[in-house]
């Protein structure tokens, strides 16, 4: 997260100063050009640096889009050695760690789009990361449901269906035994 | 959701299930629970006191009680109850120190610590023939400085020390074909007299020596007629009789060992007489009393041998043996009825032209007609004599009365409870606030900081008694009305006195007591006898402005072709709303769990003859009625013979008198059990009102089994007819018990077991789709107890989980007995250590709460033993997963801990049944035990995680409340302050 935060504040500034005049209409000055100096020239070397520059943001934003995506995946194992180490019987702690293993899947797949934000841009394709993200974050769904199930709390025997029915009535009433003394 | 929930509580068993028993503390007894002592109704009773000290009354009872009693409050100082067959014919006092009783037919004679009751001595009297039982204490009967005592008893005369109870001199008269009458002893010169009658008109007499048994002179006669009634001594050489025709008056006299007799007529004697007579066996010394056309007649006996009238005495209810009150002269009392008073007399038996006493004492009618009276004398200040009388009235209660006044009495009919049930209380009134039950708002806080107080530990001994005293007598638990937890009921008891009492769960006072008019004797019903009590109407949802009301069923005599009657009674307040004479016998009652539009609920009283009168009379009840028609069905066991038998309603009964509630019955099955190798010994029902909360099994790996449940199943236990005798009698190669379940409507026997080398006697308990019963094991040497679980085996395809969510089955549709569902039973044995006089099983509101089998012990002792216990899936070595199931390792006997006893420190003495009541509250289950004693709990076999527990102190939880709220204020108060100086940094 720190690194995704480091971007953040590289991406939204809120105000510049741009010690590079990128200007080339002489005119609007006041001040006329030293001599010797060649506008175009610079301004030809500028704007290639700064393509440049943009390339080299879009490449780092795509990598962290992947590397953003791939954070789950993390977060997968650790659930899993959590649910290894908490066992099958339900008591307080299996309980806890099988609903954070559901919960933060569906709070992190709530907030696909805030996740990727940041490296939102017309050249970065983020469809795959968040594919990505998606796709292991509804692995950790399912483990914790799978959890969930080897614990037995999942409603998937006719057992947990027929416990609460109640019994049949008897059509028929007979009443009788040994005589009254 | 709910499974969750479900796997939650099944955790939370699991780890209750760690600690098995439910005990109580100390300071907790008498909380919820209450127990009550009685004797019976008084046979005898003698009165001890002479010495200084505590004067006691000692009194032996139908109930085979031999009690001390106090003269002064009328408690108890010590009991003893003898055994249910260990009847007491006899009671005196010897050496001024020992009770005697003569009991078992006369075989046993036992002497009791007068003080405290211990058993000094017991001595078996053998005799080879039944014979009528005597226990004689003369005074002044002495040899070798010792004390003898007469018992007359199987056949033989015994002469028996009175210091250790040795067999001085034994004489038999079982030789002889003679019965033996009356034993007399003449004082003067030790000369026993033993009278009797060989036939009915040959009247023999026996002198004995009394110093070593030596027969002196037998001597026979032969009477001019037959004699009806029993021999009475006068004194002790002259006895009455009356002849065979009830009219004449036969005195014997033995005079110097000759047997002289003359007949008088009863008609010389009371002019413009007919009747028969009938003499009375109190013992008068000359005298003696003739009840003729229900007036009393008292005749004394001159020297000559003449019989000379005394008096007349009308409505004579009692009349009491004399008691010696100075030297020669003696007094005796008799009771008179008068509406709500009896008018009590006592005379001097030689002077009859005064009374010594005449008291006028007004008695609540609903205690009947005076039975028994004895009395006692006591000197008064004034150097006159003063009496107390003991009397023994028709509804079994005792009374001690002296001056005019009663002194105390004892509510002994309680001692014989028949039949129980139970009646909610009204609903509380509006305007009746809690305020007003607990006085004020400052005796409210009062109480509750004390608790506090207790609970914190700081209280001091003063406080804690003041707490417990608190607890004990809580107007809570003893309001008149219906509580929000169900506990509070009124338990309507039906005696042998033909009473029903309402007795209040809370404490155990009676609420109102009613002597049904139709169990008392009469002209028309001579002997009639109480035989179950039932709900009439419980209203719930309609007529709630009706009391209910219960109905009890009686007959007038013991034999089943005696006509039957019906009391109708307002479980409120006890008024006998209704009864009835029927012209029809009864042989069985069965309720239908059909009500109509008041909530009576519908009855079939069948008959003997087979036919079904329906109750309550009304056109309405028979519309309900024929719209069930084709599904009421009824079934016999007909134990003497082996056969049991299934009946349907039929058609009206055809007779003279067109009766259109009556119904015959017409045959549809029946079972009959080789009578060569089976007798019927115990049969066994499910209760028609438990209430069932699921169908299914779940077993470890999410399985399920249906269970069977079904209302129309009957278990029967049979055993081999060599067995059928005590434990004991039978080898194991030819006894054998074979158990059967069966189902009532079709005749079908679903489960047949046999234990071979088994026999009874059998105690069973029916209940969801199992049975628990117990039995002896002869091979074993060991009682055994048994558990059978029936399981649906033509439901158990239901396994698609996705028909069940969509609710495509048939598992809550209505079941008939006639699609024959195939079964499978699971059963399992266990040894159980104490033989068992009942067994009962916890019922709860909503039958959540596991069960717990509440056994009544030999000890007299409840005993709740889990339901896990009796699982037949119990194995030696569950998996884990059938451990956090609550499955018991198994183990070859059921575990008895002492902290599960119910009934604590306490006994219910001859402990007859158990009854149990769900309260509303789920958890929690009422439990009475009735026998001798009465007792009274409630138990939660799960704990009561349905509410807090009594002693929850909720003045701390308030407290901790307010100083979290007060906490978080300051907390806040000081961060904000925090907070603005750091701003201002």
């Amino acid at each position: 997260m720190d690194k995704g935060k480091a971007v953040m504040e590289g991406v939204g500034r809120r105000w510049a100063v741009d010690f590079t005049d990128n200007s080339t209409s002489p005119s609007s000055r006041d001040i006329p050009d030293p001599l010797g100096f060649s506008r175009a020239s610079l301004d030809q070397d500028d704007s290639t640096q700064s393509r440049q520059k943009k390339d080299a943001e879009s490449n780092w934003k795509a990598k962290k889009a992947w590397e953003v995506a791939q954070a789950p995946l993390k977060n997968l194992l650790m659930m899993g050695f959590m649910m290894w180490m908490a066992g099958n019987t339900v008591h307080l702690f299996s309980i806890g760690i099988t609903f954070s293993a559901l919960w933060q899947p569906i709070s992190a797949l709530q907030g696909v789009g805030k996740v990727f934000e940041p490296y939102k841009d017309s050249r970065v394709e983020l469809l795959g990361p968040k594919l990505l993200f998606i796709a292991l974050n509804l692995g950790g769904l399912a483990l914790g449901v799978w959890k969930l199930n080897t614990l037995g709390l999942l409603p998937t025997h006719a057992s947990d269906w027929v416990s609460s029915l109640p019994p049949a009535q008897d059509v028929e009433y007979s009443g009788g035994g040994v005589n009254l003394h | 959701m709910a499974m969750a929930i479900r796997a939650f509580l099944m955790f939370v068993l699991f780890l209750f299930s760690t600690q098995f028993c439910f005990s109580l503390y100390e300071d907790q007894v008498g909380l919820m629970d209450w127990h009550q002592q009685y004797l019976g109704k008084v046979k005898h009773a003698v009165f001890h006191t002479q010495k200084t000290g505590r004067k006691r009354v000692l009194v032996s009872t139908e109930e085979n009680v031999v009690a001390s009693l106090d003269l002064r409050h009328g408690e108890i100082f010590w009991r003893q109850i003898l055994g249910t067959n260990d009847i007491v014919d006899g009671l005196d006092i010897a050496l001024g120190k020992y009770v005697i009783t003569l009991s078992s037919d006369g075989s046993m004679l036992r002497a009791w610590n007068l003080p405290d009751g211990q058993m000094v001595w017991e001595s078996s009297l053998q005799g080879s023939k039944l014979s009528k039982s005597i226990l004689n204490v003369p005074k002044n009967l002495k040899a070798d400085k010792d004390d003898l005592i007469l018992v007359f008893g199987q056949g033989c005369l015994h002469a028996v020390s009175s210091i250790d109870g040795e067999v001085l001199w034994k004489k038999d008269f079982s030789g002889q074909s003679i019965e033996v009458q009356q034993i007399t002893h003449s004082p003067h010169n030790d000369l026993i007299y033993v009278a009797g009658y060989v036939g009915s008109s040959k009247f023999y007499v026996y002198q004995i020596n009394a110093k070593n048994g030596e027969l002196l002179k037998d001597n026979t006669a032969a009477l001019p007629s037959g004699t009806y009634g029993e021999l009475l001594s006068v004194s002790s050489d002259m006895f009455v009789t009356l002849d065979d025709t009830r009219s004449k008056i036969l005195l014997i006299n033995l005079k110097n060992g000759e047997i002289n007799y003359n007949d008088n007529h009863i008609s010389d004697l009371i002019k413009d007489t007919s009747g028969q007579g009938v003499i009375l066996p109190s013992r008068l010394p000359g005298i003696f009393a003739l009840n003729l056309d229900s007036l009393g007649i008292l005749i004394k006996v001159t020297n000559e041998g003449g019989l000379v009238l005394v008096e007349k005495i009308n409505n004579a209810a009692a009349l009491s043996d004399a008691v010696s009150i100075s030297d020669g002269q003696h007094a005796f009392a008799f009771v008179q009825h008068e509406e709500n008073k009896i008018h009590l007399t006592v005379k001097d038996v030689h002077n009859w032209n005064s009374d010594l006493l005449k008291e006028r004492i007004v008695i609540d009618h609903q205690r009947g007609n005076v039975e028994k009276i004895f009395i006692n004398n006591y000197v008064r200040t004034d150097r006159s004599n003063g009496f107390r009388a003991l009397i023994a009235m028709e509804d079994h209660s005792l009374l001690l009365v002296q001056q005019g006044e009663i002194v105390w009495s004892r509510e002994d009919g309680l001692a014989s409870v028949v039949d129980v049930t139970t009646s909610d209380l009204p609903v509380e009134k509006e305007g009746v606030s809690v305020a007003k039950v607990e006085q004020n708002l400052f005796e409210w806080l009062k109480g509750h900081i004390l608790k506090l107080k207790g609970t914190l530990m700081i209280a001091s001994p003063g406080d804690v008694a003041a707490i417990q005293a608190m607890r004990l007598r809580s107007s809570e638990k003893s309001k008149m009305t219906r509580d929000h937890n169900g506990f509070r009921k009124l338990l309507i008891v039906l005696t042998r006195a033909g009473k029903v009492f309402a007795l209040h769960t809370g404490d155990g006072r009676i609420v109102w007591s009613v002597l049904l008019r139709t169990l008392r004797k009469s002209e028309a019903c001579e002997r009639p006898i109480g035989l179950n009590i039932y709900q009439w109407q419980d209203p719930h949802h309609h007529a709630l402005d009706e009391n209910p009301s219960v109905f009890v069923v009686g007959r007038c005599g013991p034999s089943l072709a005696a006509p039957a009657v019906l009391s109708f009674i307002d479980a409120y307040t006890g008024r006998e709303l209704n009864s009835l004479s029927l012209a029809h016998t009864v042989a069985q009652v069965m309720p239908l769990p059909y009500t109509d539009s008041t909530e009576q609920r519908l009855h079939l009283i069948i008959d003997v003859n087979q036919q079904a009168y329906l109750y309550p009379k009304t056109p309405e009840a028979i519309h309900i009625l024929q719209h069930e028609f084709a599904n009421v069905y009824w079934y016999s066991v007909d134990a003497d013979n082996g056969i049991i038998r299934g009946h349907a309603l039929n058609s009206r009964c055809n007779g003279e008198v067109v009766d259109e509630y009556c119904f015959d019955l017409r045959d549809l099955w029946s079972i009959v059990f080789p009578s060569e190798s089976e007798r019927i010994l115990a049969t066994m029902t499910r209760k028609s009102n438990e209430v069932v909360h699921t169908q299914a099994k779940v077993m470890t790996n999410q399985d399920v089994m249906y269970k069977y449940i079904s209302k129309n199943l009957l278990f029967v236990a049979n055993v081999a007819p060599k067995a059928i005798g005590e434990i004991g009698t039978a080898t194991p190669e030819e006894s054998w018990l074979v158990i059967y379940i069966i189902d009532t409507v079709t005749g079908r026997i679903l489960h047949r077991m046999t234990h071979h080398g088994c026999q009874g006697p059998v105690q069973a308990v029916f209940s969801e789709n199992w049975v628990v019963y117990h039995y002896f094991n002869l091979r074993a040497h060991r009682y055994e107890m048994s558990v059978v679980e029936v399981y649906d085996q033509s439901r158990a395809d239901n396994k698609d989980v996705w028909k069940l969510v969509l609710g495509k089955h048939n598992l809550t549709s209505p079941f008939s007995s006639y699609s024959r569902p195939e079964v499978i039973t699971k059963s399992q044995s266990y040894y159980f250590t104490h033989s068992v006089k009942a067994i009962e099983v916890t019922s709860t509101a909503k039958g959540i709460t596991s069960k717990q089998l509440l056994i009544g012990t030999i000890g007299d002792q409840v005993l709740a033993l889990d339901k896990r216990f009796l699982d037949p899936r119990r194995t030696l070595n569950p998996s884990q997963a059938e451990k956090e199931e609550g499955i018991i390792p198994l183990t070859d006997s059921l575990p008895i801990i002492a902290q599960s006893y119910i009934t604590h420190s306490l006994k219910v003495e001859g402990l007859r049944g158990i009854v149990t009541v769900p309260a509303k509250l789920e958890s929690t289950s009422l439990v009475f035990a009735y026998g001798v004693d009465l007792f009274f709990t409630r138990i939660a076999p799960s704990r009561t995680y349905d509410s807090l527990t009594e002693d929850f102190s909720y003045a701390l939880l308030l407290i901790t409340i307010v100083a979290l709220v007060a906490a978080i204020f300051v907390t806040w108060v000081l961060s904000e302050r925090k907070d603005l100086q750091e701003k201002w940094r």
